[in-house]
């Protein structure tokens, strides 16, 4: 049905976006990732310790502990929610899967003669077959978060609660099973297997902190998903006018449960490699990890009225929120003055952002 | 002159529509037809029974009583996605576009073209650009399918509005005040988009309370009133002057 054009389309009045006023340049993301460069350059002259391999690999663990959970509160930042109970959730996930492992690697215990017997010794606990217990216990943490995360999706989709409210809520729900399940004890992985979990936790690949590498292959699957796929069109489209999203037929319900849903699994699984690395999960875990969580994706990028946001910005506001630390311990600085100067971060970063959208 | 109204192929036709919601009227046998290549303008006081009419062609809420008939066969609608499946696209008056993205993915909103990448489906973002800036060729807009919509200016945004109706092939457009927030100069363009949808042969239902811009472009003006239809005439056997009084009720019917 297409008329022949009588000339090629030209755009006289349209001028071109200069390239560094487009992408990456022009995004939070960029300045705050040149704001990053800087700070480790200035470390690097402050503290001869600061680039040496061992503090590197240090910084590099540390902040992919809440690396992980901060690329899943992105994707709900981004279509304009929130979750606050993404530190609930890593306790309870991490208690979950350790609780299970304890359990099932104990002979006697009910079910457990499926996963366990004991040697001829009479003492030495044997899985019966290797990486059941482990991937049972993995998946059981995992799927306590899946379900968490189907709650708080249903709650906000379907029901229409706000957010905020509906994670709140959560937050202090799931923080109370916790202690109902525990007792307000901690546990700890234990059985034949505990030594493997430790290895997949917390252990080292290619110089290469384990948490981290998990980070990259998820941060990267989480790039593809944004900006290469239906879905990840959609949950911009919903961050950016969700009236719109749903007139043009996109099923609005459906992407918001399955981003708190993912929101929810990543945290689940940062709570078991925290676990892992802590070697224990006590019951108070992960408290208040929520708003280092959020403040790494703000800090990075994400706009919490919805619409932008991404793994790189969710990585670069964790790394700084790590390297600041890391270099207030090194510079000798009390270490107290860490939160007061996270919080200056906040908001600074937020302010850059809106001097910038003005100028614009 | 034959006209494509008196020729006989509508692509419209509505029999006697009314819809009653609970004790209130808001229409009551409602005829009318819109014939392919045709620019209707559908006029009315506030409460007049358009919306009411545009919605029940869309698809948001079926008629109490009458029947619709689109391209000769008989249709019933349970959701929107029912009408648009089968041509009937509506713009609405505030866009419905998400500003954060590009001209090219609000086109291709909720049917992004993919391509197989091994048993993922990626989006085809050259495939789609392309086509986007065909679109807009055709409608003569100086739009960048890249450009974020969120830096258009008010006619840009429309033409991005509008290729998306286009990219379905769409049969009837139904444009719900597209003039009403713009300034005078993105009126001529988004006047000029109409004249290009009416060129390629489909049928637009303009929904306005500007007549210069309803004098400019429609072919026929149909006038509502308390839920009836009070006048259909082709434009050149009317005036503004008469319209208005058919609006106001100072004229009953013509």
């Amino acid at each position: 049905m297409a008329t022949p054009l009588d000339s090629p389309i030209t755009f006289t009045n349209v001028s071109k976006a200069k390239w560094w006023q487009s992408g990456l340049f022009a995004s939070q993301t960029g300045y705050v990732l040149l704001a990053l460069i800087a700070l480790v350059v200035v470390m690097n002259f402050a503290s001869p310790y600061f680039l040496t391999e061992g503090n590197i690999q240090n910084v590099a663990k540390n902040f992919s502990f809440i690396a992980i959970a901060t690329l899943g509160v992105t994707f709900v930042i981004i279509t304009g929610g929130i979750d606050l109970s993404v530190g609930s959730v890593m306790c309870f996930s991490a208690m979950i899967t350790s609780m299970v492992m304890t359990h099932i690697s104990t002979p006697g215990m009910p079910g457990a003669d499926w996963f366990v017997h004991l040697a001829d010794d009479g003492k030495t606990v044997i899985a019966n077959l290797p990486g059941l217990i482990l991937l049972v216990s993995i998946l059981a943490g995992l799927g306590v978060a899946l379900i968490v995360g189907l709650v708080n999706g249903f709650c906000i989709a379907v029901l229409g609660l706000s957010p905020f409210v509906t994670t709140l809520g959560m937050l202090s729900i799931v923080r109370g099973l916790g202690y109902v399940v525990s007792n307000g004890r901690g546990s700890f992985p234990s059985g034949p297997e505990a030594s493997y979990f430790y290895t997949l936790t917390s252990g080292v690949v290619f110089g290469m902190p384990a948490p981290f590498i998990y980070l990259v292959v998820l941060a990267v699957a989480m790039a593809v998903v944004l900006h290469h796929t239906s879905f990840g069109r959609h949950v911009f489209a919903i961050g950016g006018n969700e009236k719109a999203a749903a007139l043009t037929g996109i099923s609005v319900v459906r992407v918001k449960i399955e981003i708190y849903v993912i929101c929810a699994l990543a945290a689940g699984l940062q709570g078991i490699i925290i676990c892992g690395w802590l070697g224990s999960a006590p019951a108070n875990m992960a408290t208040s990890y929520e708003l280092n969580v959020i403040a790494a994706a703000v800090i990075g990028g994400a706009n919490l009225a919805g619409g932008a946001g991404g793994p790189l910005g969710a990585i670069v506001g964790c790394v700084l929120l790590e390297v600041i630390r890391n270099g207030l311990v090194l510079a000798q600085v009390n270490s107290y003055w860490q939160q007061t100067l996270v919080g200056v971060i906040i908001i600074a970063a937020v302010l850059v952002d809106r001097l910038r959208s003005r100028m614009a | 002159m034959v006209t494509p109204h008196d020729a006989g192929l509508a692509v419209l036709e509505l029999k006697g529509i009314g819809k009653e919601f609970g004790a209130i009227r808001a229409l009551h046998g409602v005829d009318l037809r819109v014939s392919p290549g045709e620019v209707v303008g559908l006029m009315g006081d506030n409460g007049a029974g358009k919306s009411t009419l545009v919605k029940i062609i869309a698809g948001n809420f079926p008629p109490s009583h009458g029947e619709i008939r689109f391209d000769g066969k008989p249709v019933h609608f349970a959701r929107p996605i029912d009408a648009r499946a089968i041509g009937i696209e509506v713009v609405y008056q505030d866009l419905a576009l998400a500003d954060n993205l590009t001209a090219a993915a609000n086109v291709f909103l909720g049917r992004e073209l993919t391509r197989k990448v091994g048993p993922f489906a990626l989006l085809d973002h050259k495939a789609m650009a392309a086509r986007a800036l065909e679109l807009f060729g055709e409608l003569r807009s100086e739009t960048r399918p890249h450009d974020l919509v969120k830096q258009m200016s008010g006619g840009q945004r429309q033409a991005v509005a509008i290729a998306r109706t286009r990219l379905s092939n769409a049969k009837l457009v139904m444009m719900d005040e597209p003039t009403a927030a713009i300034s005078v100069r993105q009126v001529e363009q988004v006047l000029s988009l109409i004249h290009r949808l009416k060129e390629q042969g489909v049928a637009v239902m303009l929904i306005s309370h500007r007549m210069p811009d309803v004098f400019a472009v429609c072919d026929r003006v149909v006038v509502m009133r308390r839920g009836e239809k009070r006048a259909d005439k082709a434009i050149g056997d009317t005036s503004p002057e008469e319209v208005t009084s058919l609006i106001t009720g100072a004229k009953e019917a013509a």
